[in-house]
């Protein structure tokens, strides 16, 4: 018996061929997943080019490709990795502590109607409180170093870990339960054996939202006060008007988000294949 | 002297306190089945017949009444009942055998080889060998249901509960699996309560049919199924199969009217 998912996902993307010569390596590669999005991108950078060239558009205000790549190129990779690894420090710190935060939160709003009474409002609360706006004062309270930066990004990226872990574990069928108790099996593998796995599809979602959050965090923080990292970088930049060097670094983050995503949707696909959905394993 | 029944409610009552106000479920339920007795509980829906289950298993206590298993009053959960829920509710991530030995790594934390054989004997008696290493969705709803009833009969239960466990299966494999059944529970005779709100499945399976009222719930009539065994296809198409389902039929509809 083959699976669906492999059957159906093989026969999409092989069409039936007339001869047995394989296909033109254009032709593989159009077929790649990651070739429209690629092609479409560098549509984009070329029409960017050309129009930051054919309106004379300043730097300041729109910086060709060409100038941000120049703008790159003209700090030393070094110093790229020393600011690449100041935010990245805070943002991986940040992620970790809201995860070990969140989880036992979770499993308490799961577990009790009056933990989850008394606590989620806070939490809206919480949530609802612009992090930007709450930035200075936590640096002011907690001082230099890289601890309020860690604090600032574990605000931010907490409440869809502690939403998303928690819906999960509710969405547990209420049978498993049923049946840990007629076991009348210690409480915590309730949690350990059934209602954590349960909620891996869940924690995954609310995982990928939070890890770019935590970028986020990372750099609203560097931007009240830093003296290292990209948020720091790109402000220091666009008060020297070296508009292109800011763009860079954007550019940077986005690598740095894009990475930090796609590393938690591999982790996912590697350690719990069965909790993706069918047909994208 | 009358030996002690395998299950024994008396004036059993139970009343849920929900958002809304008061329910009552049940209302003095007074019955007995005897040891490696199969007994079919029918109703219309929402009758109660899960709680009834659920009140067997210990998951709750009654509100008024009492319930027993062999004699004592049952006080919670308890080792010699197994539970069949509608739904397979396998663990997606486990395989089929990690599925079956599943109540016993719950409960102990551990799986010992022995408990590993048992599992594989299991499955191979419901008819599914060769498939211990596949994931639950690779098998169909009928076959993950063959687990759910390996995986409650793992602890060798001397109470099985059945909650209806046919009713999410088409109707062709929902007859195949009820036979599937009788030779389980001929091979290993167990009591067996079965819920069911299908007539034609309580009179092929059981010894004996309960007929529950609507909610409150009671049991409004008690009839032994005057079937021979072992019952094969040919007792489905049998007058006596077909007279004694229409009389439940009647009662039924003669409640419901």
């Amino acid at each position: 018996m083959t699976s669906p998912a492999i059957s159906a996902a093989s026969s999409s993307s092989a069409r039936p061929e007339r001869t047995v010569a394989e296909p033109a390596l254009w032709k593989r590669l159009a077929a790649s997943p990651v070739f429209r999005p690629a092609a479409t991108f560098l549509v984009i950078l070329l029409v960017w080019e050309g129009a930051t060239r054919l309106f004379a558009i300043p730097s300041f205000v729109l910086p060709a490709p060409s100038r941000i790549a120049e703008g790159f190129s003209s700090i030393p990779p070094g110093r790229w990795l020393e600011h690449v690894w100041a935010t990245l420090r805070v943002a991986l710190v940040g992620y970790a502590v809201s995860i070990l935060v969140s989880l036992p939160i979770a499993m308490a709003l799961t577990r009790s109607k009056f933990m989850s009474d008394s606590f989620y409002p806070l939490l809206v609360v919480i949530q609802s409180t612009p992090v930007v706006a709450i930035a200075p004062i936590i640096i002011v309270a907690l001082g230099s170093g890289d601890a309020p930066r860690i604090v600032i990004t574990f605000l931010i990226t907490f409440f869809p870990l502690v939403v998303s872990m928690t819906t999960g574990m509710l969405a547990t069928p209420s049978e498993l339960i049923e049946l840990s108790r007629s076991l009348r099996a210690p409480a915590w593998r309730e949690f350990t054996h059934i209602r954590i796995p349960y909620a891996i599809p869940y924690i995954f979602s609310g995982l990928k939202i939070s890890i770019t959050l935590s970028v986020i965090g990372a750099v609203v923080a560097e931007f009240v006060a830093a003296d290292k990292g990209i948020g720091f970088f790109i402000q220091f930049s666009t008060s020297m008007f070296q508009v292109p060097q800011a763009w860079a670094g954007l550019a940077i983050l986005v690598v740095m988000s894009l990475t930090l995503f796609q590393s938690v949707s591999m982790a996912q696909r590697l350690f719990f294949p069965w909790s993706l959905p069918k047909g994208s394993r | 002297m009358e030996k002690t029944p395998a299950l024994r409610f008396s004036g059993a009552g139970q009343i849920f306190d929900t958002a809304s106000g008061t329910l009552e479920a049940l209302r003095g339920v007074d019955m007995t089945v005897g040891r490696h007795e199969f007994v079919a509980v029918l109703g219309p829906s929402g009758c109660g017949k899960s709680t009834l289950l659920r009140l067997t298993a210990g998951l709750l206590a009654p509100t008024s009444g009492t319930v027993e298993v062999f004699g004592l009053p049952v006080d919670g959960p308890r080792d010699d009942v197994g539970i069949v829920f509608q739904k397979p509710t396998l663990l997606p991530w486990a395989t089929i055998e990690d599925n079956v030995v599943f109540p016993i790594r719950h409960k102990q934390g551990r799986v010992g080889v022995e408990d590993r054989a048992r599992a594989r004997d299991l499955l191979e008696m419901v008819g599914l060998k060769g498939f211990e290493r596949r994931l639950p969705n690779e098998l169909s709803g009928g076959m993950q249901q063959r687990v759910g009833i390996a995986r409650a009969l793992l602890l060798d239960p001397d109470i099985l509960l059945m909650d209806e466990p046919f009713s999410a299966l088409d109707a062709l494999t929902r007859e195949e699996m009820g036979f599937e059944l009788l030779r389980i529970w001929q091979e290993r005779p167990k009591t067996v309560l079965f819920i069911t709100h299908s007539i034609s499945e309580a009179v092929l399976l059981a010894d004996r049919v309960l007929v529950m009222s609507e909610r409150p719930g009671r049991i409004i009539e008690d009839l032994p199924v005057p079937l021979p065994r072992p019952r094969t296809v040919e007792t489905t198409s049998s007058k006596v199969m077909h007279d004694f389902s229409g009389h439940l039929r009647s009662l039924l509809l003669k409640r419901a009217a």
